[in-house]
């Protein structure tokens, strides 16, 4: 019990790996919010009135909104005037290549193990880099354009593409959605833009990286994903924070519009600063992920590692309204010290034959509470639906929670749904059988967990498999109780 | 008349004239107003519009007590051989009418609560379901039932809950009491049944106590008419190596929704939680289920199967809560469901809430259509298809059916499913 | 190479090994027997290190350490070797993964290089040979839906990939027919070496005409009560373990 204990108290005091901060010189808006707030953010980016009349009105809706009260986390009342919704690395001109970064930025992403330089190229990743409220770089724009794609920051997409971003800004989540989709409406700064033409398959994974870096700032991104008729993209997302001793907010939206055939993957590790072991600091994750399966046939993928936060409130949810469309959602969501999650998954069968798969995989420890909340709907008109939903508890120690909340609503009497939900412990004997083979206590409770978690982590791409089971391993080490 | 007004003049002819009243219930009634009636925001009544469906029903006025005349026996009598009975009509106990054990206390609620202070709402919280404060601040008699340690009842006890809507609407509020002691066991029935056109309005509230090694099995049989709007709380307390069995036959009724909630406050304890809602017409059949596990080594295993027709629509919600000091608890849960048509709904919720680490627990949840490969195969060895689907759909339904242990009540109940069931085989 | 000296171990309160004395070389095979609720696989688990079970008395000494100082993971990078009764189902983990790692961690207490994946590879190949197990079963999650001999087999394959000094089969044999016990034992003798060290536990005989022990104990009430050689555990077959118990009461 005492070694027990000792490794806990070890795992407890490990620091963030990503807890510094780089001195880069930020402009930012001041504090709070109002319309002028949003018309200076609009200003800053050179924006249409149609884009600036947009904010306005989720702006104006957001005030009339309540933040929502449902979800199983706690948390002091945030002041949303005490948070400055714009800041970005000063830039002297917008910078035509990469050698007109600024280094200070460029190394900041180095440290992160992104390099945005496009020595990237054997990896067959390209990125967009978004620190704070703004894209700083986009990777293998040319060699994406060559066939069609367009991988941009948010504000390019508004100023080199606005009859795509018009035509669907909101389209998926409207911005009266809800409470943090209505705010990121209002004030969102930048984030990353794709544009899939029909029949494309694009040839690279595509990436976002996003680090919160100033204090006192939101980030407020926004992605936006189309993917055209009979196309085909994997779609990876980063983050990271310095350690601070007070909360930051990150509202983020993301949308996907998928057309007749497309397929859209889309993969998240989160790794935002959790807080410090008694629960301090740490950023607040409320964000709206969600995909419309517009057409036939469409399918899209949701796949998160949730392992960073100190709350997490996150549904990525898939509306299937083509026939014979389909949406998955994998998640691990690991929980320790005092962080709480409540993140799941929507899955709304509106068309003909949908099928959807939900897999699920909590693991809670310390002093965490961890809730799956998911919804899968049958309507009415979607004959021979299909869902299959498995949701896994792990628990470590008897301090921490487990919570499932599935809704099942079926009104349709050819569906089939299926969920299932199971609550486990990582037994001793399992790991008393790994000890005898002479491996260490850490390395067998990192094996057991991430041979839980598989079924999730074998849908990540294969470099962010790898950094996902680091991940895992990390946050976990030692703390079998 | 705006809904707001509506609601504060449904809940004041529900409260009723308050005189002479305990603490409990003063208590009980401003919780009640201060809780309002459910509306579609209430996450426990998200899809059981109870407050619009009295609403539409309940004419508030015309309200029909009691002349005291009990409708012949006849009626209402199940054919269970051999039992104790206890009848209430439209809320109040008949002595006449009700044949008792004899060596157990057993008295109308009404004479009893006096000496009941401080054990009346002990056990279920009526501080979250306006319902339940409801009950709390308005009952107007029930069933008192004590079985002194080591007492088994020789046969089961069947409470009779009849209401007379003859002569105008009913709205009957009654409050149990049954505490088995330790060592005791007993089986006690609860079966509604109306008479008349006038809507019904029933909430039926139970605290039931099982001491040490108590073994409790509890039966509701819900097969009333259509006019019967139903609110039914069973609040069942569990000490230390006792044994419950709860058993929920829903087969018919307007709108029914059932509170079923266990709380394992000792070790070693057993709870078997048993339901099957047969469900067609637009019959609303809400279950609500709790498994609260507060101490360790205890077991709790559920089982809730649905099959709905026509317009009806079914509600499930199973809660299972596994405190922190409740290591070793083995707790399961499964809810099966049946649509045979395309009107007929189903809105499913089961539940974890685990805070112990030491522990097994698992739901498993499915919705789905008669099973066509298996009705094919009866069919390819000759048998027709009505009586394969009748065979598929009462092999679902016998799950739970054979759980009932005493062989007269479930010759009676079989025989209410396989005719609903259309059994012909 | 194992020294047990008057060891005696508890579980909950209630005591099981009751002084056991026992001298292990190298070279040496050793069966211990006897009937049910003995001791036998308790005086496994203790030696492995098994934390329920609370060492009362005694002392164990291997290769000049007090083996009962080191943790359970310490002892086997140590060479000590558990095959399990019940071997553990780890869902999502491969045989392969978990070998590796094992392997990889034995390997640096000994101060040796990793094994790169193609030589890991190389060497499972050839131990998997010794037991005759499939290579689509190690791909597979560790013991998950294995059969009672799979399994038994899968623990002869690691025990000959970890190349322990010390190997303590624990009922090895039960639950095996006469096909896979003859593959089991086969590959156990061919691990056999004049370096290394077998304890066999056993309740039967059987395993016996295929693992031929140099020296076999009976074990009773947490005692050894009868050593001798390997035509003891031939006398036990024949006469059962009556006859040792009135002795042993006897005494």
């Amino acid at each position: 019990m005492s070694k027990d204990n000792q490794l806990l108290e070890e795992l407890t005091s490990r620091e963030y790996e990503h807890g510094w901060t780089s001195d880069i010189e930020m402009e930012s808006a001041p504090k709070g919010l109002n319309e002028d707030i949003i018309r200076f953010i609009s200003a800053k980016k050179n924006e249409p009135d149609w884009l600036l009349q947009w904010r306005l009105k989720a702006y104006r809706t957001w005030t009339t909104m309540a933040e929502p009260k449902w979800p199983n986390v706690t948390y002091p009342a945030i002041n949303y005037q005490d948070i400055i919704y714009y800041a970005a690395p000063k830039q002297k001109a917008k910078p035509k290549s990469l050698e007109d970064v600024d280094p200070e930025l460029l190394k900041t992403f180095e440290k992160l193990g992104i390099s945005l330089t496009e020595q990237k190229r054997l990896t067959g990743v390209a990125v967009d880099a978004v620190l704070d409220s703004v894209s700083v770089a986009t990777t293998f724009k040319e060699k994406l354009a060559e066939l069609g794609i367009i991988f941009c920051s948010f504000s390019e997409a508004v100023r080199e593409h606005p009859e795509l971003v018009k035509k669907y800004l909101g389209s998926v989540v409207p911005m009266n959605d809800n409470y943090f989709a209505a705010l990121n409406s209002a004030v969102f700064s930048d984030g990353s833009f794709c544009y899939i033409p029909k029949g494309v398959r694009c040839p690279m994974e595509l990436s976002t990286y996003f680090r919160i870096n100033a204090a006192n700032t939101g980030q407020f991104e926004r992605t936006l994903i189309v993917a055209d008729e009979g196309s085909y993209v994997s779609y990876l997302e980063g983050c990271t924070a310095p350690q601070r001793d007070e909360n930051q907010l990150h509202a983020a939206v993301v949308e996907i519009y998928a057309m007749k055939d497309a397929h859209v993957k889309y993969s998240t590790v989160q790794n935002w600063y959790p807080g410090d072991k008694e629960g301090k600091g740490g950023i607040y994750n409320f964000v709206t992920k969600r995909a419309l399966c517009a057409g036939e046939n469409s399918k899209v993928s949701w796949t998160q590692v949730e392992t960073g936060s100190a709350i997490t409130w996150k549904y990525p949810s898939c509306v299937l309204k083509g026939d014979n469309s389909s949406g998955e959602f994998y998640s691990v969501a690991v929980t320790n010290n005092y962080q709480q999650a409540d993140t799941g998954t929507k899955m709304i069968h509106i068309g003909r034959n949908t099928k959807s798969r939900i897999v699920s995989k909590g693991i809670s420890a310390g002093h965490s509470q961890n809730s799956y909340r998911g919804q899968v709907h049958v309507l009415k008109r979607a004959e021979n639906a299909r869902n299959f939903s498995q949701c896994d508890s792990l628990l470590m120690g008897n301090k921490c929670g487990a919570h499932t909340f599935p809704y099942i609503d079926v009104e349709n009497n050819t569906a089939r749904v299926e969920h299932e939900a199971t609550t486990s412990k990582i037994g001793e004997d399992q790991i008393f059988y790994c000890l005898q083979r002479g491996i260490d206590e850490e390395s067998a409770v990192a094996l057991i967990v991430n041979g839980y978690a598989k079924e999730v982590l074998n849908q990540l791409p294969m470099e962010f498999a790898v950094e996902a089971q680091k991940l895992l391993a990390l946050t976990l080490e030692g703390s079998v109780g | 008349m705006n809904a707001a007004s509506t609601n504060t003049e449904l809940l004041e002819v529900l409260a009723g004239q308050a005189s002479n009243q305990s603490n409990l219930r003063q208590e009980a009634l401003r919780v009640f107003r201060q809780l309002g009636l459910p509306n579609n925001k209430t996450e426990e009544y998200k899809y059981t519009p109870i407050t619009r469906v009295l609403q539409k029903e309940l004419q508030l006025s015309n309200l029909f007590v009691t002349d005291g005349s009990t409708p012949a026996e006849e009626k209402w009598i199940i054919p269970v051989q051999d039992t104790y009975r206890v009848v209430l009509l439209n809320g109040y106990f008949v002595t006449d009418k009700s044949f008792l054990p004899s060596n157990v206390t057993v008295k109308p609620m009404l004479q009893a609560a006096e000496k009941l202070h401080g054990h009346i709402g002990r056990y279920a919280d009526f501080k979250t379901d306006a319902f339940a404060a409801w009950n709390t601040a308005v009952w107007s008699d029930g069933l008192y039932l004590e079985i002194p340690e080591g007492i088994k009842l020789d046969k089961p006890l069947i409470i009779y809950y009849l209401h007379d809507s003859t002569k105008g609407q009913v709205k009957s509020v009654s409050r149990n009491m049954l505490i088995a002691g330790a060592g005791s066991e007993a089986t006690i029935i609860e079966k509604w049944q109306s008479f008349g056109n006038n809507p019904v309005i029933s909430n039926t509230l139970s605290e039931i106590v099982l001491h040490e090694n108590a073994q409790v099995n509890h039966l509701v049989i819900q097969h009333d008419g259509l006019t019967h709007i139903q609110y039914l709380f069973n609040q069942f307390w569990q000490h230390t190596k006792s044994c419950l069995n709860s058993h929920v036959f829903t087969l018919e009724g307007a709108f029914i929704r059932n509170n079923t909630r266990v709380c394992l406050d000792g070790e070693h304890c057993e709870s078997h939680l048993y339901g099957l809602y047969l469900l067609h017409n637009s019959t609303l059949a809400d279950n609500h289920t709790v498994v609260d596990h507060r101490k360790p080594n205890s077991n709790s295993n559920e089982l809730y199967k649905g099959i709905l027709e026509d317009q009806a629509k079914g509600v499930f919600n199973g809660k299972i809560f596994v405190r922190p000091d409740a290591q070793k608890t083995n707790a399961f849960q499964s809810n099966r469901n049946i649509l045979l048509s395309d009107k007929a709904t189903i809105n499913t919720k089961p539940q974890l809430e685990i805070w112990a680490d030491d522990v097994k627990c698992s739901h498993g949840c499915t919705t789905g259509q008669l099973d066509e490969e298996a009705i094919f195969y009866l069919r390819s060895r000759g048998i027709n298809h009505e009586t394969a689907r009748a065979m598929v759909l009462y092999a679902f339904a016998s799950e739970v059916l054979e759980t009932i242990t005493d062989t007269s009540l479930r010759t009676y109940i079989d025989n209410l499913v396989s005719e609903r069931l259309h059994k012909n085989f | 190479m194992l020294s047990i000296k008057n060891l005696s171990a508890q579980i909950d309160g209630k005591q099981i090994l009751n002084g056991i004395n026992l001298e292990v070389k190298a070279g040496e095979v050793h069966a211990i027997m006897g009937p049910n609720g003995s001791g036998k696989s308790t005086l496994a688990s203790v030696l492995a290190g098994r934390e329920e079970f609370e060492v009362t008395g005694g002392e164990v000494e291997y290769l000049g350490k007090n083996l009962l100082e080191l943790e359970p993971d310490e002892r086997a990078r140590e060479g000590v070797f558990l095959a399990f009764q019940y071997p553990v189902e780890i869902p999502g983990v491969s045989t392969i993964n978990f070998m590796k790692t094992a392997v990889n961690q034995v390997r640096e207490h000994r101060g040796q290089d990793p094994l790169d994946a193609v030589s890991f590879l190389g060497l499972m190949k050839e131990k998997m040979k010794l037991v005759e197990i499939d290579q689509s079963l190690l791909n597979r999650s560790l013991n998950e839906g294995f059969s009672g001999g799979e399994k038994k087999r899968n623990e002869i394959f690691q025990m000959a990939m970890l190349e322990p000094k010390l190997a303590i089969l624990d009922e090895t044999d039960s639950g095996l027919d006469i096909d896979a016990l003859k593959i089991v034992a086969n590959g156990v003798n061919k691990l056999r070496s004049k370096n290394n060290a077998i304890i066999v536990v056993t309740h039967y005989q059987r395993l016996l005409n295929y693992i031929v022990p140099d020296f076999v104990h009976v074990l009773y009430k947490g005692k050894i009560v009868k050593s001798g050689g390997k035509e003891l555990a031939l006398e036990l077959e024949a006469k059962g373990y009556d006859w040792i118990k009135s002795e042993a009461e006897v005494v």
